[in-house]
């Protein structure tokens, strides 16, 4: 047999392909995790300089005892019905003005949407985790109610329409027009929750 | 059939070490892109609740986290077992929750000191009284835009 050299070198100049092809495909599969969590706005500390009158009817009051039962309109609830009673009084349109509620428009319930403001008050000893509960409870009734009416108007989810517009990857031009939509469904719909300071008995 | 029988059966060929680098680098991109800077240890248990109606929080730059739980274990001899606010690497008193946002804020650029979101990242066993002290403290110096960071997850499962 004869002895002609060595075999030929294995050719190499392929394997950088391959190593880019593996970069990029963890690249797009991996995902740095990101926190997530529930957005509130506090009160500002010095009072409104104009006493504004509310009807008691438009407010809805939930009271979170140190055991974690609720007291909703001085009625106590599970918190399971917590949602479902919370949009009832949002959606009630009791004076009539509200033309796309589809509520009871029960005389003693809410006026408008936009009048209705749900107050949330808690004992100093209630547990953190029944709080988070309960304010999840809360900003997804407005969150259904929301995306009910966007829907109906757009057809599409509002929840959806807000992450895509207040993501940062989003095209400018893309976000400017949701802007108005994510506007448009926000003022029907006002998120008003106001977090009164805790009872300490 | 001599043709074929060109090959050496004695000593193996290097393997080429060409395309090291490469491997080396890739591996290299992947792991700087997934790792995330942690700039406190933490020194309190951490079981954040479960939400369902999250918002992500984007842009870590905006951020500024406050921690409250019961200290770990190996803190709890000095620190006693009670919830604990944590902040950035040291315990600290509700009283010094205002001092500490002012100071971070100083810290950010003069655009973004608007913006700020204020981080709470609570232990679900505390209490609210210490939750309702710190909203007190943080609405005096004027951080009205908070995040209650959860997990996602089936919210009615806190209860258990």
């Amino acid at each position: 047999m004869p002895r002609r050299g060595a075999p030929p070198e294995v050719n190499a100049g392929s394997m950088a392909d391959i190593a880019f092809l593996l970069l990029i495909f963890f690249l797009v599969t991996t995902t740095i995790e990101t926190d997530a969590g529930l957005d509130r706005m506090l009160p500002p500390i010095e009072p409104p300089d104009t006493d504004v009158v509310i009807k008691q009817k438009n407010i809805f009051t939930v009271n979170i005892n140190k055991n974690g039962q609720l007291l909703v309109e001085e009625e106590l609830i599970d918190l399971k019905n917590l949602r479902q009673a919370a949009i009832d009084f949002l959606d009630n349109g009791g004076d009539g003005t509200c033309n796309y509620c589809k509520g009871r428009k029960d005389a003693s319930s809410s006026d408008n949407p936009t009048k209705a403001i749900i107050s949330l008050k808690n004992d100093r000893e209630t547990k953190y985790a029944t709080y988070i509960t309960v304010q999840n409870e809360l900003v997804g009734a407005y969150n259904d109610l929301r995306n009910r009416e966007c829907q109906r108007l757009f057809g599409r989810d509002f929840t959806e329409m807000e992450a895509e517009y207040l993501n940062p990857e989003t095209p400018s031009e893309v976000r400017e027009e949701l802007k108005d939509k994510v506007k448009r469904i926000q003022d029907l719909f006002p998120q008003k929750l106001s977090e009164a300071e805790t009872s300490t008995n | 059939m001599a043709k074929f029988n060109k090959k050496k059966d004695g000593d193996l060929p290097a393997v080429s070490t060409a395309s090291l680098p490469d491997i080396v680098f890739m591996l290299l991109f992947f792991f700087m892109t997934v790792t995330t800077m942690k700039d406190s240890t933490l020194m309190v248990d951490n079981t954040l609740p479960n939400a369902t109606e999250v918002k992500k929080l984007e842009k870590k730059d905006r951020v500024i986290y406050i921690y409250v739980g019961t200290p770990t274990s190996q803190y709890q001899k000095t620190f006693g077992t009670q919830p604990k606010i944590q902040l950035n690497d040291k315990f600290a008193d509700v009283g010094d929750v205002g001092d500490f946002i002012l100071q971070e804020r100083a810290k950010k650029s003069q655009e973004l000191q608007n913006v700020l979101t204020i981080a709470l990242k609570v232990d679900k066993e505390a209490n609210m009284g210490l939750i309702s002290d710190i909203k007190q403290e943080l609405r005096k110096v004027n951080a009205l835009k908070v995040n209650y960071t959860t997990y996602e997850g089936d919210a009615f499962r806190n209860l258990q």
